[in-house]
């Protein structure tokens, strides 16, 4: 599903961010990746979302080369993934509901399907009745519960989380866990960085651990 | 380090089939997202109807900062529009002089009265002439008298001196000053006329003056038009900016140029629109207060000059031309300023 070959990434101002990164994410795996402060994982999901393009090696996402993508095709990429951000990077203006159903509406459903489609996913994550609310009226975890039902509401084929549960306590950053878990199940292939170490070692997962831009574990 | 047995992984992909299709076809631009063609064209009219009307609801929402705006928009749109109206206007009042240029013959000295008249005759059958009329020499001398302010001298003349006189009105259809020429040029040919004057010195500075002014209006409606471009694309890398969190958004959920566009151009359309009706407006009021002296001023001159103010279709294509403008200026600004919102 994913595969990142020889990926190296540097930045003008800092020098080389990702040193020669390779790992392949199989169809339907959930994976954690780690690393102190400043190793990269932010930087490793920009190239997946092709926010940061690599200098050098390849990424392929589901058979597509990201490192070759026409500027035109990059939309068309990134509905194939969702992102789940840590600051949650929700429209502040607007419903939950209309938060949710951007995707959908950017892919051209009409307004029943949409409707019918953010109803459903809005059960999914537990926010059932909340969809006429403003994110700001929320907490932070029914916040990042709006995220993950805007990024999985398409059903992309992978689900993308950068410090999913950063500013959850634990039993909610449990419970967020859980909710990409019964993703996993259903199929999806999903990618969670993160440097909460307690919730990761008890999850048994697969760990792709990074320092200072290199993979020390995949 | 995969902990996972690999036919767990299977055993999954099997139980959840409907979660979505392992294909490409989500990447493909021009494939369905979701139901029918049918459905696709009611998502994409819901989307144009729904750009269409948040961006109206935009502008209200901000209705000091629109009103500024569309105030600059429409008094510079109305001073195009207005020069352009000031133009037609001139136009049609060189038109009337021009019908009523006219060749003055000149008779020579020994044509006789009776002779005259004959000549009067032939030239009223000429087809290329509308009106003639034969001043005599005792009319023109009473004409000389009144107009010129000489009375008493010419009073006091033993003989009268003057010619005379068959003024000729040519046809209507004849503005071309060559067809005038030809037409002056027949006259002068006949015997009994000393001289067919054609009066055209003024006409043709008359003409030049308003070819000039014909150019200057182009000129600076050019301008006024590249100022109205300007105006709206600077509103709308304004809005771009304070909406540029959506934008990054949109674009990080997969929102194609065209779809982040749509909304803006939607924007430079309402303003183009609402100024040029504005523009109209303000035009037509000014008009209004022009008509009473215009139309004393012609009346002393014994004139039937009647101010054209904008026809129906001109109406149109002033605010279709303003709502155009609009549209491009947030084109211009948007194929720019996208490319450069990345999201970061
Ligand atoms: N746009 C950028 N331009 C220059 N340098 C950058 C840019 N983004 C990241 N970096 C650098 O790349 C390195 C890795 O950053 P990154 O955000 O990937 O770390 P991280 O592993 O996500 O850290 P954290 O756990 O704190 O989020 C940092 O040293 C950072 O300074
Ligand atoms: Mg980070």
């Amino acid at each position: 599903m994913l595969k990142f070959e020889n990926v190296s990434k540097r930045y003008q101002e800092t020098g080389e961010v990702l040193r020669d990164v390779s790992f392949h994410l199989r169809r339907g795996e959930l994976a954690f990746l780690t690393g102190h402060s400043g190793a990269g994982k932010s930087t490793l999901l920009k190239l997946i979302a092709v926010m940061e393009r690599c200098n050098k090696g390849q990424i392929f996402l589901d058979g597509e080369n990201l490192s070759h993508a026409r500027e035109k095709h990059i939309p068309y990429l990134r509905r194939k993934m969702g992102f789940i951000y840590q600051d949650y990077k929700l429209l502040q203006d607007r419903t939950v509901f209309d938060n949710v159903a951007l995707p959908l509406v950017i892919a051209g459903y009409g307004h029943q399907e949409v409707a019918r489609k953010v109803r459903a996913v809005l059960d999914k994550v537990g926010l059932t009745g909340k969809e006429k609310k403003f994110p700001r009226a929320l907490s932070g975890g029914e916040q990042q519960r709006v995220g993950i039902a805007r990024a999985v509401v398409n059903k992309p084929p992978m689900i993308i989380a950068d410090e999913p549960t950063g500013n959850l306590d634990p039993d909610l950053s449990a419970e967020i866990m859980r909710l990409f878990e019964s993703y996993q199940q259903m199929g999806v292939t999903v990618l969670i960085a993160s440097h909460d170490i307690s919730l990761i070692s008890r999850m048994n997962h697969r760990l792709l651990k990074l320092d200072h831009g290199q993979l020390v574990v995949s | 380090m995969n902990k996972k047995p690999s036919n767990r992984r299977q055993t999954r992909e099997v139980d959840a089939p409907k979660y979505h299709k392992p294909t490409k076809a989500d990447v493909r631009p021009n494939r369905a997202a979701g139901g029918g063609f049918a459905d696709k064209l009611n998502a994409y009219r819901d989307l144009h109807a729904h750009a269409l009307f948040s961006s109206l609801g935009r502008l209200v929402a901000e209705p000091f900062s629109s009103l500024m705006t569309i105030a600059v928009l429409a008094i510079t749109i109305s001073l195009a529009s207005g020069f352009y109206l000031l133009l037609v206007n001139c136009q049609q009042l060189t038109n009337h002089l021009e019908a009523s240029t006219q060749i003055s013959l000149f008779l020579k000295e020994e044509v006789s009265d009776i002779r005259a008249a004959k000549l009067l005759e032939t030239i009223k059958n000429n087809p290329k002439v509308q009106q003639a009329t034969l001043i005599s020499k005792d009319r023109g001398l009473e004409e000389f008298k009144t107009y010129s302010g000489f009375g008493a001298a010419v009073s006091s003349l033993k003989s009268n001196p003057l010619p005379i006189v068959i003024e000729v009105l040519p046809k209507n259809s004849l503005t071309n000053k060559d067809e005038l020429e030809i037409l002056q040029h027949e006259f002068q040919q006949n015997e009994g006329v000393e001289l067919a004057q054609l009066d055209m010195q003024w006409l043709e500075r008359l003409q030049s003056i308003m070819a000039l002014a014909g150019c200057a209006t182009a000129l600076l409606n050019t301008m006024l038009i590249a100022a109205v471009l300007f105006i709206t694309a600077n509103t709308i890398r304004l809005e771009l900016h304070s909406r540029r969190e959506e934008v990054i958004i949109a674009k990080l959920v997969g929102a194609t140029h065209a779809f982040i566009r749509r909304p803006f151009l939607y924007t430079g359309a309402w303003i183009g629109f609402i100024s040029g009706v504005a523009a109209w407006f303000i035009v037509t009021v000014m008009m209004l207060v022009l008509r009473v002296p215009v139309e004393s001023l012609s009346k002393l001159y014994g004139g039937n000059f009647h101010l054209l103010f904008f026809s129906f279709a001109q109406t149109l294509q002033l605010i279709a031309i303003a709502t155009t403008l609009g549209v491009i200026g947030a084109w211009a600004v948007l194929m720019y300023q996208l490319q450069r919102t990345k999201p970061e």
